[in-house]
């Protein structure tokens, strides 16, 4: 069992969980990903590493409430303990001094986002980025960030806080005013913001890492559920991911494959709440 | 040996072969000729004392065919139920000459389930030697070495990747062929006699390499099988509704995908649903497809819907379990033999909708002796599915094999190791099971393992060569 040390409540949404596990906060590299079940019954999802302390031997993850298993997860409290924390699964970023490089983090991907600039600010490299979401209480570690940025551009969907544009937006102008500069990008966050930032940076042949996070089940190679067609063709996320030239992914077939169990997500989520106002109600007759 | 009806039994995860009552048990027993050079016990790959165990039984000796049964087999439940006897000792049987062979198989499920039950002999060891010995993985074949080492009187520490131990036993045999209470009952039992510690949740090459292992322990045992998928080079295998039959009876099995929503891992399949390959993990794939169609149909009071097994070849080379294929046949499920699919069509949200296929026909034998399939030309045909498994045999994961430096390995990814003796290119460090032979059977790996672990005992106690 892995021991949950310290939450954080990000967004209404958006948690912050520390959790035990010394011998993957040993390995962890920025990049990689743990795979995580809370109990028995649970299924075994694939988290991005958002942080971790090889001292304290913690790894930090980063979600958002979008399904059963991550409402359940945001649920609990320190003190509780995970059934399973795997890792540290796929292959770490490779951080050289590439010059100039651009950080995109959308969502929940900012989390992953992070120790990736802090890698790559320390390895020398000018490091611009941009963080977005849907609306502002979506939005953390904006300090962070910055403090690991030469320049940081904030944006929302709504334009609720920062500039109102979708991430691709600012990230297009820094590629025009400084073309010949940047030499890489990354980008984190939802498929679809991946995809509009792999479309952005197409025509000026800059080299764009994503890192995709598709269904998995054991994370190891096992189950070939994380298959990504590739121009080369399939490949798995989980060993020989979670990153990949966003130029050279199949995107359409990765939001489809996305879709497969839409129903019995929803499903799941509906029990869930129905659980939850009944245990609520419960409390309350009780109280 | 009674079974579950096969119209009740496509309903439900129950175990099919309900196994031999005392009774019966006894007087299959009493067929044994008691062979004065048993040819049977060649046949299986870990020794098993058959004639001895068999005797003791027809004797009404359960001790005592419990303990024969225990000096080469720590997992007889397991074995009873999945070794392919006909092939092993069954096959060898005199009486196999004239007619029926002795059940030996099921006779080796009811001592195992006896003894799980009622935990008479428990396995006893050697005093502590102070040696430590990993096992990496929890198969089969990591099992069997862990328990002939740990006998000896060394500390044993296996780590697995997934959150129970078991491997292919518990992730890939399903529930209606080897209930999961067996499996983690004898490893249990065995744990528990034997002080042997299972780390699950740890991948190795990611949350500690072979040599850091090495700094640790005194001899490493690699039984790491053969874990990842195949799917074919065809146009088409990444639409929806197209899995590896890892994918789908790991959502079965380990993650207890068909009682979903109590288990949180949902698993679908459609009504026309194709499994390519005939080996024993496409009958389980088929046959779990099956169950999953009648349970929702159930549910929902719609028709069930059709499950086919895809094969390039012929009923005579299938290389399944006899009784599985019977048991399959038994159940419904609709064979197209001679069949090979050549593109999966996709429809609609990019669902799988369709199968292109060509017909074969059996030339003249290929490289492992069966007649090798030749496509007819112009034969070509559309079959309408919307879910596809591939069990069509997989490969030594390669995680393992991180910074294992000097660990030789062969061209399909399969570890070097000496036949006799388990032991690879890497000093301290042996091999056995699929990831030395590629996907095989479960008693195999068994073998393997108790061979790997005759000769870390060996190595250990000083009698050996070192490397």
């Amino acid at each position: 069992m892995y021991k949950i040390l310290h939450k954080e409540v990000l967004s209404d949404v958006t948690k912050l969980l520390v959790v035990a596990a010394p011998a993957v906060a040993r390995k962890a590299r920025a990049g990689q990903f743990v795979i995580v079940r809370i109990d028995e019954q649970g299924e075994r999802i694939p988290l991005t590493v958002a942080d971790y302390d090889r001292e304290a031997g913690t790894i930090t993850i980063i979600f958002q409430e979008v399904g059963k298993t991550t409402m359940q997860l945001g649920a609990l409290e320190p003190g509780d303990e995970l059934a399973t924390f795997v890792g540290p699964l796929g292959h770490p970023t490779e951080i050289e001094n590439y010059g100039a490089v651009v950080c995109v983090g959308g969502g929940v991907g900012i989390a992953p986002m992070y120790p990736i600039a802090r890698a790559l600010k320390e390895a020398g490299n000018t490091v611009l980025s941009i963080i977005g979401a849907r609306t502002r209480n979506l939005l953390f570690w904006e300090d962070k960030m910055r403090a690991v940025s030469d320049e940081l551009i904030v944006c929302t969907d709504d334009g609720s806080y920062g500039r109102k544009a979708l991430v691709p937006e600012p990230l297009k102008e820094l590629l025009e005013q400084r073309g010949g500069e940047i030499t890489r990008v990354w980008a984190i966050g939802p498929a679809i913001m991946m995809k509009f930032v792999s479309l952005a940076t197409q025509p000026y042949q800059v080299k764009t890492i994503v890192s995709l996070n598709t269904i998995m089940i054991d994370g190891a190679g096992m189950c070939g559920g994380c298959r990504v067609l590739l121009e080369e063709g399939a490949q798995f996320v989980c060993v020989d991911g979670p990153e990949f030239d966003g130029h050279k992914v199949n995107w359409d077939n990765l939001l489809a494959r996305q879709q497969f169990y839409r129903e019995q997500e929803q499903q799941a989520v509906r029990e869930w709440e129905h659980k939850c106002r009944l245990e609520g109600a419960l409390e309350k007759g009780g109280a | 040996m009674p079974a579950q009806a096969p119209l009740v039994r496509r309903g439900n995860f129950d175990e099919v072969a309900l196994g031999f009552t005392e009774e019966m048990a006894r007087q299959e027993a009493q067929r044994c000729l008691q062979c004065a050079r048993p040819h049977c016990v060649e046949g299986c790959p870990v020794g098993v004392l058959i004639p001895e165990f068999i005797l003791a039984l027809r004797n009404g000796d359960m001790v005592g065919a419990v303990r024969a049964m225990k000096v080469k087999n720590g997992l007889p439940a397991i074995c009873g139920r999945v070794c392919p006897q006909e092939v092993q000792c069954e096959v060898r049987c005199v009486l196999a000459r004239q007619g029926e062979p002795v059940a030996i198989g099921r006779l080796e499920r009811f001592v195992g389930d006896y003894e799980l039950a009622r935990r008479m002999c428990p396995l006893e060891r050697h005093p502590a030697t102070g040696k430590q010995v990993a096992v990496v993985g929890s198969g089969p074949a990591g099992l069997t070495c862990a328990v002939d080492v740990a006998r000896e009187g060394h500390k044993v520490t296996v780590f697995e990747s997934l959150h129970s131990a078991g491997g292919v036993l518990v992730y890939g045999i399903p529930e209606f062929r080897l209930p999961k209470r067996v499996v983690h009952g004898e490893i249990d039992y065995a744990a528990e006699c034997l002080g042997i510690e299972t780390r699950t949740d740890h991948v190795i090459g990611r949350i500690f390499t072979l040599s850091e292992l090495l700094e640790e322990y005194d001899a490493i045992f690699m039984g790491t099988g053969a874990g990842l998928p195949s799917f074919m080079r065809i146009p088409g295998i990444n639409y929806n509704g197209v899995m590896s039959a890892n994918e789908f009876l790991t959502r079965v099995n380990l993650m207890k995908g068909y009682r979903f929503p109590e288990y949180d891992t949902p698993v679908k399949v459609g009504k026309r649903v194709a499994v390519i390959g005939a080996g024993n993990v496409a009958m389980d794939s088929a046959r779990c497809s099956l169950r999953l169609q009648t349970l929702q149909a159930q549910q929902d009071g719609g028709e069930p819907g059709e499950v086919h097994i895809v094969y390039r070849r012929s009923p005579a080379e299938v290389p399944a379990r006899v009784e599985e294929f019977h048991h399959a046949e038994e159940e419904g499920i609709i064979f197209d033999f001679l069949t090979n699919p050549v593109e999966i069509l996709g429809g609609e949200k990019g669902n799988v909708c369709g199968m292109r296929c060509i017909r074969m026909e059996l030339g003249e034998p290929d490289e492992s002796g069966r007649r090798r399939p030749v496509a007819i030309a112009g034969s070509e045909f559309e079959m309408a599915v919307d879910t596809v498994i591939f069990a069509l045999g997989t490969s030594p994961n390669p995680l393992v094999f991180v910074d294992a430096e000097g660990l030789e390995r062969a061209k399909h990814g399969t570890v070097v190791a000496d036949q006799e003796t388990g032991r690879t290119t890497m000093p301290r460090v042996w091999a056995g099971g699929d990831v030395v032979t590629g996907a095989a059977t479960v008693v195999s790996a068994m073998g393997a393992g108790k061979a790997a672990a005759a000769d870390i005992n060996r190595f250990l106690r000083g009698e050996s060569e070192p490397w």
